[in-house]
């Protein structure tokens, strides 16, 4: 254990390649597609275009026809003639909506490109709309637009406009931050509270009246790595945060957990044997695959952020060999612990251009290449296994309990490329 | 501003992709930000094409907004260029470029590029996906297409025809190609192009040297054909050939434009004969109501009345360009036409409708699971288990073939409606017991989205009490089989809300039956 907790090395012990061009990523839209699940009294209206919708549509898949507490306000051509009027029709949206949905608390209005490039004041929208709809909806909004945010950075322009909603209090407190999957969020909160750590609560909530208070006693882990301005907001509020390795695997969700009990002053020893069954069965089910992916080489391209601390625990867990590991950002300060346990001269990237990139893929021919579902058939079709990047972010992967799933993902395409004979 | 969750076309920029993503030897340079790349996947996962589509997005951000888009959009046109060499170009702005207002079309055009540029003008505020691909393709012909390229003189040689209107993306477009070229070559007709799908930009200037030209899709091809017609004097077919009564007027219409003999008898498959046979008695008049693309609606009524015996309930579309075809048709079967991309009112229409049959969508299909009603699916927008890899055209008689079958399956065959109704009490074929023809013996399962809102199911589960009525008629009501209960209920709440009854009873009931019996 103590290797893992091994104090950070400087960055810039290892190379990064910046690169700017076409990059195949999604947009901060698709943020919503798993938050609006998280918090259930919220709705997530999106103002953009045709093309916004048909995103969401395309990224929710089935879930669109279960009267999803999301949906898009359309620009129309009639609305491009003049702002005065298109503020008025976003109000008759609104009004539309929230008396159809009367279960709905929080309303965020989602900037996304066309509305920003048109400059229509979502924040005043906001404020103006609170007025009318005082007190039974909150009205909030934020950017998921592509020009501002990539892929998971959605959620975190949504939690960072949560921030200043959060009641002042200055009680001792432990906060996860990001959406984790209710299951994972619950086995996180066991394990806090066997460790003896009494105040714990999440953000997001699961209801927007539970939104957890914040003061100069909070200490927070990022559950995600892409939640930086959600980190500054917190900190500008006089919270603290708390890093570590992000939980993934049985070294990560150790280190993850080992951060919090340090700072709450828990027995080391304690600790240790709260931890211990978890982290025996980690290893167990990570060892099943490990035989599997020992030593096979693998390629991140950019996609969610994630993909830093997934090449660690691939890496440091499961023996894998990093070729490249693509992130759309790099946060390094979020990330110190997780760079410092990857192989001395890891090729990370940071950014993209996508044709060049998939030049080096196939230069290197990588056992497995994680990428984006525009991309996942046609390296298949070049004769390379794929593992496409968007399940991993709505999966249960972190924790103890998760560790095994979270290796058969990677698993899973090369027992099949073993398997078929077609 | 129009309050959406779930639409039934795309931006036209999609359209687009449709087109150039169908053709070879043609890239497209959208300029767009950063995320409209989320459109590959359309045609990569639910197409399962094993290519990228040949489009390049400038996918800009706000660090570039201002002068520096315009550099970024000429970059991302000359590196699309050298990596992959197409005869062609088509460039365009999606919906957030056409605001930044770059002008790609001008800056592409002074880019002294070494092929032709097609720039393409598609305004997102007010136009949608079909018009789109109409669009492009329409703009590709018209530039691409050689005025020189005449169709030669006919001696020793067979006719010729171009296809019109395949795509990418297209509903059974990949099958309907083989099965019209089949019918085409059964006539002595070769089919001298077809485009955009399969089509290179060398073959676009070829156009001009067939006979006559077939369009498969209107919605795609009917502006490119009107040109085409002017141009160079082609005429185009304007029947459609889904179902057996249509393949035949398709093949006459084709015979008479290449100027052979009108075959006075051709093989129309199986489908006339299974529609004949007995088992299909019981279709007779079922209530359907049908739903999609207007070419795809229109020709599904034909088949439904005059090839099934069924009756058209409910007669829509999504896409307004083509509604007229709709209304004239609606007017044939004596149905109000239902124009709208609004969901939220298709869905009341069909359940207005009391109709035993949907034909539509993907949306329809979703929308009749929550009804608890049979549902095939006829048009675009689908899913990806609609683009199969068995043979599955819905053109020609080998369509009509794979309609009956799909229409037919979601009904409960003849004989065991039949059964079902006569040992309703038998313990294999209680409620209990669950459909035979979905898959076994499990209970009649929740639909998904009751779990999540059950406050929006409509309540036609099993045994239970029933509000409203009495315990009589409702053990009345439960011995009525599962798949028509629902209706049944529906019915005799709606008889007994008009006669103002407040308990139902077994009279109530059979009053009901009675009522809306035909």
């Amino acid at each position: 254990m103590t290797a893992v907790l091994a104090p950070p090395r400087p960055t810039g012990e290892l190379p990064i390649l910046r690169e700017r061009g076409q990059r195949e990523v999604f947009c901060g839209l698709t943020g919503i597609v798993w938050l609006h699940r998280k918090v259930q009294d919220a709705f997530f209206l999106v103002v953009g275009s045709r093309t916004c919708a048909h995103l969401l549509q395309s990224a929710a898949g089935v879930m669109v026809f279960a009267e999803p507490r999301f949906g898009t306000a359309i620009i129309e051509e009639r609305d491009l003639a003049g702002l005065a009027d298109a503020n008025e029709e976003l109000d008759k949206v609104v009004n539309r909506l929230l008396a159809r949905r009367p279960e709905i608390k929080l309303l965020f209005l989602v900037g996304s490109c066309p509305s920003e490039v048109i400059k229509l004041d979502l924040s005043r929208a906001a404020e103006r709309l609170n007025v009318t709809h005082h007190p039974r909806v909150r009205i909030l909004n934020y950017s998921g637009s592509g020009i501002e945010t990539t892929f998971t950075q959605g959620e975190d322009a949504c939690l960072a406009a949560l921030v200043p909603e959060m009641r002042e209090d200055a009680v001792d407190q432990l906060l996860i931050v990001g959406a984790l999957p209710d299951v994972v969020e619950d086995q996180f909160r066991r394990l806090f509270a066997d460790i003896g750590i009494k105040n714990v609560d999440t953000l997001p909530p699961r209801l927007s009246k539970n939104l957890p208070a914040v003061g100069p006693g909070t200490r927070f882990l990022l559950a995600q790595p892409f939640l930086g301005d959600t980190a500054r907001a917190l900190e500008a509020r006089g919270a603290r945060h708390l890093p570590a390795m992000f939980p993934f695997g049985a070294e990560g969700t150790t280190a993850w957990l080992h951060a919090a009990a340090t700072e709450f002053g828990v027995d080391e020893m304690h600790f240790r044997s709260v931890v211990a069954p978890g982290r025996e069965r980690a290893k167990r089910a990570l060892a099943h695959h490990a035989e599997r992916l020992a030593g096979k080489s693998i390629f991140f391209m950019p996609d969610s952020q994630l993909e830093v601390p997934l090449a660690r625990f691939l890496s440091a867990e499961l023996g894998m060999t990093l070729v490249e590991v693509g992130t759309p950002y790099l946060h390094r300060t979020h990330l110190a612990d997780d760079l410092a346990a990857l192989p001395t001269g890891t090729q990370i990237s940071e950014g993209q251009d996508v044709d060049k990139q998939l030049d080096r893929v196939r230069a290197a021919r990588p056992d497995l290449t994680v990428c984006g579902l525009g991309l996942a058939n046609p390296l298949e079709q070049e004769g390379l296994s794929t593992k496409w990047a968007i399940e991993l972010v709505f999966s249960p992967v972190h924790g103890f309990e998760q560790a095994g799933d979270l290796a058969e993902l990677f698993a899973r395409p090369l027992v099949r490329r073993d398997r078929l004979t077609v | 501003m129009q309050l959406t969750v779930w639409t039934y076309e795309g931006p036209p920029h999609v359209g687009a992709m449709r087109v150039a993503t169908g053709m070879k030897g043609l890239h497209y340079v959208l300029h767009a930000p950063q995320g409209d790349t989320y459109a590959d996947l359309l045609f990569t996962m639910i197409e399962r094409r094993g290519q990228r589509p040949p489009v390049t997005y400038t996918t800009f951000q706000a660090r570039d907004l201002g002068t520096d888009t315009a550099e970024l959009f000429q970059r991302a046109a000359r590196d699309a260029y050298e990596r992959f060499q197409p005869q062609a170009m088509i460039v365009g702005a999606s919906c957030t470029a056409e605001l930044i207002q770059d002008d790609p079309a001008g800056l592409a055009l002074t880019m002294g590029l070494p092929c032709p540029i097609i720039a393409l003008d598609l305004p997102s505020y007010s136009h949608k996906e079909n018009w789109g691909a109409a669009e492009t393709f329409y703009q590709i012909v018209r530039q691409l297409a050689d005025k020189e390229r005449k169709v030669p003189p006919r001696e020793n040689r067979r006719p010729r025809a171009n296809l019109l209107g395949p795509t990418a993306l297209g509903f059974r477009h990949r099958d309907d190609v083989v099965e019209v070229t089949k019918l085409l070559a059964d006539l002595g007709i070769d089919v001298h192009v077809c485009a955009p799908m399969g089509a290179t930009p060398a073959d676009i200037a070829g156009l001009g040297e067939a006979d006559f030209n077939v369009v498969l899709y209107p919605e795609i091809a009917h502006e490119a054909a009107r040109w085409l017609e002017k141009t160079f004097g082609q005429k185009y077919t304007k029947t459609v050939p889904i179902g057996v009564g249509a393949t035949r007027a398709f093949i006459a219409e084709a015979a008479t434009l290449a100027g052979v003999p009108v075959p006075a008898d051709p093989d129309a498959g199986r489908m006339p004969w299974w529609s004949r046979s007995i088992d299909s008695t019981y279709l007779t008049g079922k209530r359907v109501f049908i739903f999609g693309d207007a070419t795809h609606a229109v020709a599904a009524a034909r088949i439904a009345r005059d090839e099934l015996g069924f009756e058209v309930v409910g007669l829509g579309c999504y896409n307004r360009e083509f509604a007229r075809d709709i209304r004239t048709a609606a007017a044939l079967y004596g149905v109000e036409p239902l124009i709208t991309d609004d969901y939220l009112v298709v869905e009341d229409a069909i359940a207005a409708a009391n109709c035993e049959l949907v034909l539509g969508t993907q949306m329809e299909r979703h929308i009749a699971k929550r009804l608890r009603l049979p549902c095939a699916v006829i048009s675009a927008p689908v899913h990806v288990q609609d683009f199969p890899a068995r043979h599955s055209p819905q053109m020609g008689f080998e369509g009509a073939n794979v309609i009956f079958d799909t229409w037919v399956h979601p009904l409960v065959m003849g004989l065991e409606e039949h059964l079902l109704t006569m040992f309703r009490e038998d313990f294999e074929f209680s409620d209990a017991a669950g459909p035979s023809h979905l898959g076994g013996h499990a209970a009649t399962p929740a639909a998904p989205e009751a779990a999540a809102n059950p406050a929006e199911t409509p309540v036609v589960t099993a045994v239970e009490t029933v509000e409203g009525w009495t315990s009589d008629a409702t053990r009345e009501l439960n011995k009525i089989p599962f798949f028509v209960r629902g209706k049944a209920r529906r019915n005799t709440e709606r008889y007994a809300a008009e006669k103002g009854v407040t308990a139902i009873s077994v009279e109530t009931l059979y009053e009901a039956k009675a009522h809306y019996a035909r």
